[in-house]
């Protein structure tokens, strides 16, 4: 088994005549947490977006877990193991924990039954449970609705999917843009015991303090190009900033930007 | 290291902040307006509207009225049931009762008989093989022109990305178009005897209850249910969650359009005949019930349990005007002011539930 989990060779997104995407090369070794950041528009979601089959690439190419992919959709990405907390929460809010863990992908009974095949509440319930427990995230009542709960509570339920379904890697994308101090705090516990557990990560942060804490390597984007990879314990925050402002460009990097 | 004996983010919880079911609310509201009836009917006409205030002690109930009451809405309520799925994907369908009118005529045209009094029947549409059909024919029939009209429905909403308002309001055009031109405005009558079977006596409430349990479990025990939620609460997590949006949005429309179909089925086998104004704005009416039963026009909320009690607020309402000897004008008005109120109630609900959140 090879120790990379995620490569992207010349990964590339154009929005009509907007680069949004050039050239983009990543590594990602497994077990490892990478942070990607940058200005807003400098293309990290686009890069997210490529990566998770919710938009379809210009061209390059992903080799997911020794294997060159190509995503349909979001679905296929899941069923292939790559989980993802969006930006904007993918949550139901009706629904409740297990629902909105499971949806998509229920667990059923009687299959033949076609789009009427019966839900399987137990099962999903008792997983719910498990990887609730497995990312310490704790949840009251997990038969409430999304709707009662708060912010901080709601990215948990999005997060604590990675730990139910076994996944090989996690993308986050800003998962504590819109929360309290406290509940940040929490996502971070979560994002740590995920490290502990050797699950693969990228995060898409704008928060200096939260990279420098969370994640062994950073990768700067600037207008749709990557132009720096650096070790965490190699640089500092105003390094990062000298990058993402575009004041200096990883040698590796250079006549890229 | 986290610390798994915390709640997220030290966050305390509130078990009264347990949800209240809906349908309870609407429940309340039902026995309210029983209990307003009851104290009217006692003060204006000294009887009572359901129970019965006569000395026998046979029966606790007036049995005739709770059956006009049930009856009077079973052919909407199915067709409510479809809306009820349709609103909650944050849809509408204006055009059940238009469809309603269209299936009638076309569907009895397929249940004709053949003589009449000794005669051939004169409102014959189709020639002799046509008629004295067995009774499976026109069902189907009706059950396929209600869903053609849904998928066209559900096509237009998913496919075409028209919105549902503007989708169902042409079809709902089209489709009363459709009634007038198929026997050019005349009206088709004589079923069979097989035919008329359906709609008669208490039939149309069996159906209805039965289709309402039927769905039900559907709504809450199925991935076709939890996806109809999921679609109206966030259709955009829906998608992401890799729902196909538009394949399932498909279906819904297509179930409402069948329920109303069979719904015109039942309607024509009840009245022996068939108008082209027929159902004419049932659409409305299915909708009110859905709305009065606690379904929110946002999507993602409400149930069919809501929805049958709903329907049997509008036929306490409409029994009780008759039964006080007031006229239908006062029913629509009281019947309006209901519906804003149950809007206005849920909006009110939902405000408050995201402040607390």
């Amino acid at each position: 088994m090879s120790d990379t989990i995620l490569e992207t060779k010349g990964l590339t997104k154009h929005y009509g005549g907007v680069h949004a995407l050039e050239d983009a090369d990543f590594i990602l070794k497994r077990g490892e947490h990478v942070a990607i950041m940058g200005d807003n528009g400098a293309g990290k979601s686009t890069f997210v977006r490529q990566i998770t089959g919710v938009e379809q690439r210009t061209r390059g190419t992903i080799i997911f877990d020794g294997q060159e992919v190509n995503f349909a959709g979001p679905l296929d990405a899941r069923e292939a193991g790559i989980e993802t907390v969006f930006q904007t929460l993918a949550l139901a809010d009706h629904l409740n924990v297990p629902d909105n863990l499971f949806l998509g992908r229920e667990k059923t009974k009687l299959n033949w039954l076609g789009p009427f095949r019966i839900l399987d509440y137990k099962g999903m319930r008792e997983d719910t449970l498990a990887g609730l427990e497995r990312t310490g995230v704790k949840i009251p009542n997990i038969k409430n609705s999304i709707a009662n709960m708060s912010g901080g509570q709601r990215q948990c339920v999005a997060i604590a999917r990675t730990a139910t379904f076994a996944s090989k890697l996690t993308i986050m994308d800003e998962p504590t843009a819109a929360l309290g101090v406290q509940e940040t705090a929490q996502v971070e516990n979560i994002v740590r015991t995920l490290k502990e557990q050797g699950e693969s990560l990228i995060l898409v942060s704008h928060n200096m303090r939260q990279v420098f804490d969370l994640v062994d390597r950073i990768i700067v984007f600037r207008r749709g190009r990557m132009v720096a990879n650096l070790d965490k314990n190699e640089t500092d925050g105003q390094d990062v900033v000298a990058y993402i402002t575009g004041a200096k460009t990883g040698a590796e990097f250079e006549g890229a930007a | 290291m986290s610390d798994t004996s915390q709640g997220t983010g030290g966050l305390s919880y509130d078990k009264t902040k347990r949800q209240w079911p809906n349908e309870l609310n609407v429940l309340a509201a039902l026995i309210l307006i029983i209990v307003i009836f009851e104290i009217l009917g006692a003060i204006f006409m000294g009887q009572s509207l359901l129970f019965d205030s006569r000395d026998r002690f046979d029966s606790i109930f007036n049995e005739a009225r709770l059956r006009i009451i049930i009856i009077q809405v079973a052919i909407i309520g199915i067709i409510a049931i479809g809306v009820t799925q349709v609103i909650i994907t944050a849809g509408i369908d204006l055009s059940s009762g238009s469809v309603v009118g269209a299936t009638a005529m076309i569907a009895m045209s397929f249940a004709q008989v053949a003589m009449v009094n000794g005669g051939p029947n004169p409102k014959a549409i189709f020639g002799p093989s046509f008629l004295d059909l067995p009774v499976v024919i026109p069902v189907l029939v009706g059950l396929m022109v209600g869903m053609i009209a849904g998928f066209i429905n559900g096509a237009l909403v998913a496919y075409a990305r028209i919105p549902p308002f503007i989708a169902t309001l042409g079809m709902m055009l089209f489709a009363r178009g459709v009634a007038q031109w198929w026997s050019l405005g005349n009206p088709v009558s004589f079923p069979t005897e097989a035919y008329a079977v359906i709609g008669s006596g208490m039939n149309p409430v069996i159906i209805f209850l039965g289709l309402a349990v039927l769905f039900h479990l559907v709504m809450n025990y199925t991935v076709y249910g939890k996806h109809t939620y999921a679609i109206g609460s966030n259709e955009a997590a829906a998608r992401m969650s890799g729902i196909n949006v538009p394949r399932h949005l498909l279906l819904v429309y297509v179930i409402a359009g069948m329920l109303a179909g069979l719904a015109a089925v039942i309607l024509t086998s009840k009245n022996l005949t068939a108008q082209s104004g027929m159902g004419l704005s049932y659409e409305l009416e299915a909708i009110a019930m859905a709305v009065i039963g606690g379904v929110s026009l946002f999507g993602g909320r409400g149930s069919i349990i809501g929805t049958v009690i709903g329907a049997l607020i509008i036929g306490v309402i409409t029994s009780g005007f008759t039964f006080l000897r007031l006229g239908a004008f006062y029913q629509e008005m009281v019947l309006g002011a209901i519906i804003v109120g149950a809007v206005a109630l849920d909006q009110w609900q939902q405000k408050r539930a995201a402040a607390r959140a």
